[in-house]
């Protein structure tokens, strides 16, 4: 019931507007707090390893902008279908902010992978199997970008994009195992919810930490960018013109 | 009325020869220009072609995407299917469905000439094939909904090769991987099911999500 009625709210631009500045602080707060402490922990006190030495420590970037950049894809393939079965203008509002967040991780990822990978594999790219799916996914967020930016109409604009989000979140799986099987020299993914770590406690604690951070980053800049995204687009409503003035 | 479709498509085609016959001409062309230009030791012992052969099939499957549309689009006709509120759907898969037999079947027709030209020694040559019967499909049913989405636009040829071929890179790993295999002599069934898998995917959704794209692509006029 009372789900239902959230739900329904979500419709409402301005109460969306209203609701969010809470969660927004929250999400900036945690992940300061956590950002910082996963740094600190992280950079200075975690052990070194014992082939890598001190340069594994790009690990507390690489991996949670991978992960995030990642799950900001889908969560833009989630909004896609809402803004299809629903119609919520506020779904279109998610995509256009998901969006450069996740270009920008995606980007972050790749440059972070080739920074580790230049001590560790000796090389700055390489045509590996999970650097390859990371590489896509960049593609696929340029793909929506221009498809996007093509298209005048705001309504028509928020569909097409959705669509191609749907669509290529449908393909991320079949995406991930064709190239895993193609070839792979990347170590196994750091977390799993079925297995162990096979890192030592004192080494993924910290990286946990920052991958929540992360999750919160992300979080809080998409919802910041949702929130001038409604004024923009509310901008002659009665409300906003009360806001602004 | 499948078959009233199935036919229409088919005469509208064969009035239209230079859709079917220049992407013909750009595949061999690529091919060409490929082994023209890598050195003499690599041209023929293949071990490129997988990867060539594919290549170069994705791009020509493009090419023709961009005309599936695009007539129908400018003279209205597409509107006229689309509101008649039966059939779009069966009619958007009756014409990708025959945008795979003068791209994919054909290629997979004319797939022992392509691969003697790229070195493929011919004990291979029927695996080649029957990779490209089984991947095809797939380039045609995502390519559609690029193409769906890009028709409303003059020069929506970079945009749709933006979308699409990302999308096409499990059809190029698993079907160049099965040529590879298949030369060297290795056990290749898995990368063969894998691609029936990626064109069933396809197949499912493939149709749903172009009738979508062109109801979008209507609206831009």
């Amino acid at each position: 019931m009372f789900l239902r009625e959230f739900w329904h709210k979500l419709g409402s631009p301005k109460w969306f507007y209203q609701i969010s500045t809470g969660w927004m602080i929250g999400f900036a707060v945690a992940a300061l707090v956590l950002l910082v402490v996963g740094m600190v922990w992280g950079l200075a006190f975690a052990p070194a390893d014992y082939q890598q030495g001190n340069s594994f420590r790009i690990i507390y970037v690489h991996v949670p902008t991978a992960m995030v950049a990642q799950s900001v894809y889908i969560s833009m393939g989630v909004a896609g279908i809402v803004l299809f079965v629903w119609r919520m203008k506020l779904a279109d509002v998610a995509i256009a902010a998901c969006l450069p967040v996740g270009m920008m991780l995606t980007a972050l990822a790749l440059f972070s992978g080739g920074v580790w990978g230049r001590p560790t594999w000796g090389t700055w790219w390489e045509w590996d199997g999970r650097t390859v799916s990371t590489l896509v996914l960049l593609f696929l967020y340029i793909g929506i970008y221009a498809l996007r930016e093509a298209i005048p109409d705001i309504t028509l604009r928020g569909r097409a994009s959705a669509l191609v989000a749907i669509v290529g979140t449908i393909n991320i799986p079949i995406i991930k195992y064709s190239v895993d099987w193609w070839h792979t020299l990347h170590q196994p993914g750091s977390f799993s919810l079925t297995e162990k770590p096979t890192m030592p406690v004192e080494m993924w604690a910290p990286l946990l930490v920052m991958v929540l951070g992360m999750y919160c980053f992300a979080g809080y800049i998409i919802l910041a960018r949702m929130r001038i995204e409604i004024l923009l687009r509310e901008q002659r409503t009665q409300w906003v013109r009360g806001l602004v003035a | 009325m499948i078959l009233r479709l199935f036919f229409s498509e088919l005469r509208l085609l064969s009035r239209n020869k230079a859709q079917v016959l220049n992407p013909l001409a750009f595949l061999f062309l690529g091919v060409m220009l490929f082994s023209v230009g890598v050195p003499s030791t690599v041209q023929s012992n293949g071990i490129y072609a997988g990867a060539v052969l594919w290549f170069i099939v994705l791009l020509t499957n493009l090419l023709a995407l961009d005309g599936l549309f695009r007539r129908d689009y400018d003279n209205g006709v597409l509107e006229q299917i689309l509101c008649a509120s039966e059939i779009p759907f069966m009619v958007i898969l009756m014409r990708i469905f025959v945008h795979w037999l003068h791209t994919g079947l054909l290629i997979t027709l004319l797939a022992p000439l392509l691969g003697l030209a790229l070195g493929i020694e011919a004990h291979a040559l029927p695996v080649v094939m029957l990779a490209l019967l089984l991947g095809t499909p797939a380039l045609s049913f995502i390519g559609a909904t690029g193409a769906a989405l890009t028709v409303g636009f003059s020069r929506g040829g970079v945009l749709l090769a933006l979308l699409v071929l990302p999308l096409f890179l499990p059809v190029l790993i698993f079907g160049a991987n099965v040529i590879n295999d298949a030369v060297a002599g290795i056990d290749n069934t898995a990368q063969l099911y894998w691609l029936a898998f990626i064109s069933m995917v396809a197949f499912t959704i493939g149709p749903f999500a172009t009738t979508v794209g062109l109801k979008i692509s209507v609206q831009l006029q």
